[in-house]
């Protein structure tokens, strides 16, 4: 119940900042906040809960975003049903990646995962319906009633696709999936002697994370505008959906909306005031620090202060 | 498109030289991902790094190539400083590292990246030497020398290391500790001494490769992410930790991507290396030539 009621404040949030904030900048930021939510809440749910570590994020996301754009241009589909089909699409493609490589030990897998984005990109790039590699130029339709700009209805959207997030995230952690998981994650041989389904569970994971990750990637047009094969496929998404959890931490579905608000919130900031460089740097510095020395992220630190216990 | 025979064996010939620089970018990996099961997947990262280095020894007049050689025991240093610190901070804990073992290392990539694009730029970098810029010409067919000084470098460095781990006796106890970790502990040998002193091994033909990537062409902060699809999917198609492997499918590989470049054009070839890679691991994930 707590959980729920913490869910309709967080969008009863969102939209009372779209009805009072009249700076659009500030939902700019604040999509990309909520969209790395998505992504690393996506990602735990395989990476996290069964340590499957998926470098393929922009494969998914990216494969969301193309549907939801090549569905635009061919029949000006409205934005629900393009996420709809973006989640179809990269769910497919979880499934066929999950089937095809979650046999093998999990570095295979991650490995696989970097081969994904590669191919996904290369057939966007010389598909030319798609825009190629030059992109395509997307025009807005204007916003859905309530809303006065499109953007905040995206701000708005994106506040509910985290929630739902969060929540398939906590449906999965709580029930028998997320004990599966767990036991996969822990040892995969002795779940599968205790009798757990455990290519199954991964591929139901690899399926349910790709999916989120589409979702994710659908409306990324309509914010832009645009789409062009380089930054959708970009790695940058693979490290923001990997570093946040791990940061965070990877046990808990709060764990990689911790880490997405802190890592996305500060990389707005340091983009903005410093460079795109030194923000991957200092990303890449945390994910090293908190690997090494605080395993189960922001989380695992609060659980060891003292008196947080009683 | 028209298919023409001439055309074929350029590509094929191109493709067998390719395919060496290939396996002998990718022999590194084989020793440290194939031999010792560390999931490195900053090795790539680390052969860029090579390519810098290479650049900024051979500013000084230095050969290239000799530049890579010159700094291999450094790299040596630097792989027994990484495996130190990996073993201490994941192996020794028992459990196997898992997602935070993978994690580590793409973090260490990033560093490596972003580190050079901060100190370097994004421009791309080249190194002058005699034989680039020339080239043989045989009857039609043109062939660059640096592709034949890389061919030539990466047959030694191949040839070197094979015989290494197949005669001296460090070389066996490194494919002992990869074969039986337990045993090797009965015997009386120190399995973390041996494998710090293959990862050292390993990173220091990451110079040398680094030197040879950018004898091949310029070499930017970013190549690291299109040679990880390479390496690996050279040592998982050639089975994890096989020499002779390593090269077959450096081959395979390399003529592959060359075919390809000729038939459908450049924006079709990156997918090679990882189509590949992927059919491999829905196939036949032993590889072919797997222990």
């Amino acid at each position: 119940m707590k959980f729920w009621i913490s869910c309709a404040i967080a969008l009863g949030g969102a939209i009372a900042l779209a009805a009072i904030l009249k700076n659009e900048y500030f939902f700019f930021a604040g999509y990309t906040v909520l969209m790395f939510i998505v992504l690393a809440t996506a990602w735990n749910i395989l990476g996290g809960y069964a340590g499957y570590v998926n470098f393929g994020t922009p494969a998914f996301f990216g494969l969301g975003a193309y549907t939801a754009a090549v569905l635009f241009k061919a029949f000006e589909l409205p934005l629900a049903l393009q996420i709809v089909a973006a989640a179809t699409m990269s769910g497919l493609l979880g499934l066929g990646a999950g089937l095809l490589t979650l046999r093998l030990r999990g570095i295979f897998f991650a490995i696989a995962t970097i081969a994904l984005v590669v191919i996904m990109e290369t057939l966007f790039i010389n598909w030319r319906y798609a825009g190629g590699a030059t992109g395509l130029q997307l025009l807005r339709p204007p916003p859905t009633a309530p809303f006065e700009s499109y953007i905040k209805m995206l701000f708005v959207v994106m506040a509910a696709l985290a929630v739902i997030a969060v929540a398939i995230a906590r449906y999965i952690e709580t029930s028998w999936l997320g004990r599966g998981l767990r036991a996969i994650r822990d040892s995969e041989e002795a779940a599968e002697a205790s009798g757990v389904p455990t290519l199954k569970l991964k591929v139901f994971a690899c399926t349910v994370s790709g999916a989120l990750m589409g979702v994710a990637g659908a409306p990324m047009p309509m914010y832009l505008s645009f789409i062009e094969p380089a930054s959708t496929f970009n790695l940058n998404y693979a490290i923001g959906a990997l570093a946040s959890p791990m940061i965070g931490g990877t046990a808990h579905y709060i764990g990689p909306v911790l880490g997405a608000i802190l890592l996305a919130s500060f990389q707005q900031i340091v983009t903005v005031t410093i460079s795109n460089e030194v923000n991957v740097l200092v990303v890449g510095v945390m994910l090293v620090v908190f690997v090494v020395a605080a395993p189960d992220g922001i989380l695992g630190l609060l659980k060891k202060i003292p008196w947080k216990r009683s | 498109m028209e298919f023409s025979f001439d055309l074929l064996l350029e590509a094929v010939v191109f493709g067998v030289l390719l395919g060496c620089f290939y396996a002998a970018v990718s022999i590194g990996l084989s020793v440290s991902f194939g031999l010792l099961d560390v999931p490195h997947v900053a090795h790539p990262a680390l052969i860029v790094f090579g390519s810098y280095c290479t650049w900024f020894v051979a500013r000084y007049g230095l050969d290239p190539i000799l530049a890579g050689v010159v700094l291999m025991p450094l790299f040596f240093l630097l792989g027994v400083a990484i495996y130190r610190f990996y073993y201490e901070t994941f192996e020794k804990r028992g459990t196997e590292a898992g997602v935070r073992g993978i994690a580590f290392f793409f973090g260490v990539a990033l560093i490596i990246e972003v580190g050079l694009i901060l100190i370097f730029g994004v421009d791309q970098r080249t190194v002058e030497a005699a034989y680039i810029g020339k080239s043989l010409e045989l009857g039609d067919m043109r062939i660059p020398l640096r592709f034949l000084v890389a061919f030539g470098v990466a047959v030694v460095l191949m040839a070197g290391l094979t015989l290494y781990l197949a005669k001296t006796f460090t070389g066996r106890a490194i494919k002992a500790v990869a074969q039986d970790e337990p045993a090797l502990r009965l015997m009386g040998a120190d399995p973390v001494r041996i494998k710090q002193w293959a990862f050292g091994i390993a990173t220091a033909t990451a110079s040398l490769a680094g030197a040879l990537l950018i004898v091949i062409g310029p070499v930017d902060p970013g190549l690291d992410r299109t040679y990880i699809g390479r390496t690996f999917s050279v040592v998982v198609l050639a089975g994890l930790g096989s020499m002779t492997g390593t090269l077959a499918a450096g081959l395979i590989l390399g003529i592959t991507e060359s075919i390809v470049l000729m038939q459908f054009g450049a924006s079709w070839a990156p997918a090679v290396a990882f189509g590949l890679l992927l059919l491999v691991l829905g196939v036949r994930p032993q590889g072919l030539f797997g222990r």
